[in-house]
């Protein structure tokens, strides 16, 4: 199936000033090119022109699927989605979309595209589940005197796929879009003062009462002295920048990328990783002091991080 | 709104970052892009359609996403910027009531053929709903 090409699929309409600029209204886009012919005359196209992620919009079938101008192949291009589809793989989703453009489209070209199965994955699993991606390239030609003119191509990526988990049918209340949110913590009875304490705006640390030792993150037993009589101290909230790393990929809603995380060594000594802000990632430094401040996040969940200071 | 002024070439270095856009994502958006782009698949427009898919409601479709990053990259580019190509990757739908943050930055420049690119993501509340490459010629 690699490898296979298949006919001309042709446009309904010509190229024409009416669909560009109620597409432009919808989009948005007010780029006088497009749709202001005073000033498309100063340009050196002379006339207006069409916006280039249009391309494909002018070849599509429209409102019956599968009903092609008249011209256009018998072939169903698309036919290795069904075949795909019938061995058990019934979802689709799109993964990219890379138009590129030989020129821009003058009013009243009439285009057509013809499509080639570039490639077919081996069967992978990703996050979605598993099945197949397939690469099709649609080659755009606009029709001519003589030789047909190609104006551009679209490369195109699907993975069809057998969904990991059965889709759930949608809930009667769907219409709420699922917002990402913090991870909220576990808390055990070792752990509840410290998260209590960033409620209460406070940075508390487990502190021995036989040793009078700190540590860090909490634990049911003193590391120092083995003692099960802990307790917490308040910390001042200041200390260094002990190392840090900047989170770049992947990119997990709802943090803001890239993410910068620190390690930080407090002043009363113990060390604690806690969220950046306020830093230039190419300015953060080794030894540099930060102060903690308070953040709740979702109204749900306060986290201690941690702001450059110039003390 | 696009500006009349264009960005040279001379004006860009690398690392250089795009203005910043906000596309609040609505029903009209979607389904009127869905439309001026002749795509009638329901899960575009018929939100019980896109329901019985699994989807909280109408889902932007493909080729508005394309024509937003046009527009994002327009903006800065001026009506001279000349795209050369629009490569973007799919992720998170795009829901109505989400708003769609578009960021971009200059990642090359070839002199030669005044050519920049832009590589550029549009994050929603869910992550990113595009990330991509647009090649353009400036004047």
């Amino acid at each position: 199936m690699v490898g296979r090409e298949y006919g001309r699929i042709y446009a309904w309409d010509e190229v024409n000033p009416a669909m560009v600029r109620q597409w432009c209204e919808v989009m948005g886009v007010d780029n006088p090119l497009y749709t202001d012919a005073a000033y498309a005359a100063t340009t050196e196209f002379g006339d207006i022109v069409a916006p280039p992620a249009m391309l494909q919009a002018w070849c599509l079938e429209g409102l019956h699927m599968n009903n092609y101008p008249p011209g256009s192949t018998d072939e169903n291009p698309y036919e290795v989605l069904s075949l795909i589809e019938a061995q058990g793989y019934p979802a689709v989703v799109a993964v990219n979309s890379e138009l590129s453009f030989e020129r821009y489209l003058e009013m009243g070209e009439k285009l057509y595209y013809t499509t080639l199965i570039k490639d077919l994955s081996d069967e992978k699993t990703t996050g979605l589940g598993t099945g197949f991606f397939v690469t099709q390239v649609m080659t755009f030609y606009s029709e001519q005197a003589g030789a047909d003119d190609k104006v551009g191509e679209l490369l195109f990526r699907v993975f069809k796929f057998k969904p990991a988990q059965a889709a759930k049918p949608a809930p009667a209340a769907a219409s709420e879009r699922p917002a990402a949110k913090r991870p909220l913590p576990g808390i055990s009875d070792d752990t509840r003062f410290f998260w209590e304490g960033c409620d209460a705006g406070e940075l508390r640390i487990q502190q021995c009462k036989a040793c009078n030792k700190l540590q860090h993150p909490p634990a049911p037993v003193c590391q120092h002295c083995h003692s099960f009589d802990l307790g917490y101290r308040i910390a001042k909230g200041s200390g260094e920048l002990y190392s840090f790393v900047v989170m770049h990929y992947p990119e997990v809603a709802p943090f803001d990328h890239p993410n910068p995380i620190g390690l930080i060594q407090l002043d009363e000594g113990v060390r604690l990783p806690a969220g950046l802000v306020g830093v230039d990632r190419n300015e953060l430094k080794i030894g540099q002091r930060v102060r903690v401040e308070f953040q709740t996040f979702d109204d749900q969940l306060t986290l201690p991080l941690f702001r450059p200071v110039s003390d | 709104m696009t500006s009349m002024k264009t960005t040279r070439f001379e004006d860009v270095s690398l690392g250089d970052q795009l203005p910043a856009l906000d596309i609040p994502v609505t029903v009209a958006l979607i389904t009127g892009g869905a439309i001026a782009t002749r795509d009638y698949f329901p899960g575009h427009h018929d939100k019980d359609a896109a329901q019985s898919l699994g989807s909280p409601h109408v889902f932007m479709n493909i080729l508005t996403t394309s024509a937003l990053v046009e527009r994002f990259v327009e903006q800065w580019s001026g009506p001279q910027g000349r795209f050369r190509d629009l490569r973007i990757r799919l992720g998170a739908p795009n829901y109505p009531g989400d708003c769609m943050q578009f960021q971009g930055e200059i990642t090359a420049l070839d002199a030669s053929s005044r050519t920049v690119e832009v590589t550029l993501r549009g994050k929603n509340s869910m992550g990113n709903h595009v990330t991509g490459t647009v090649a353009v010629t400036l004047p």
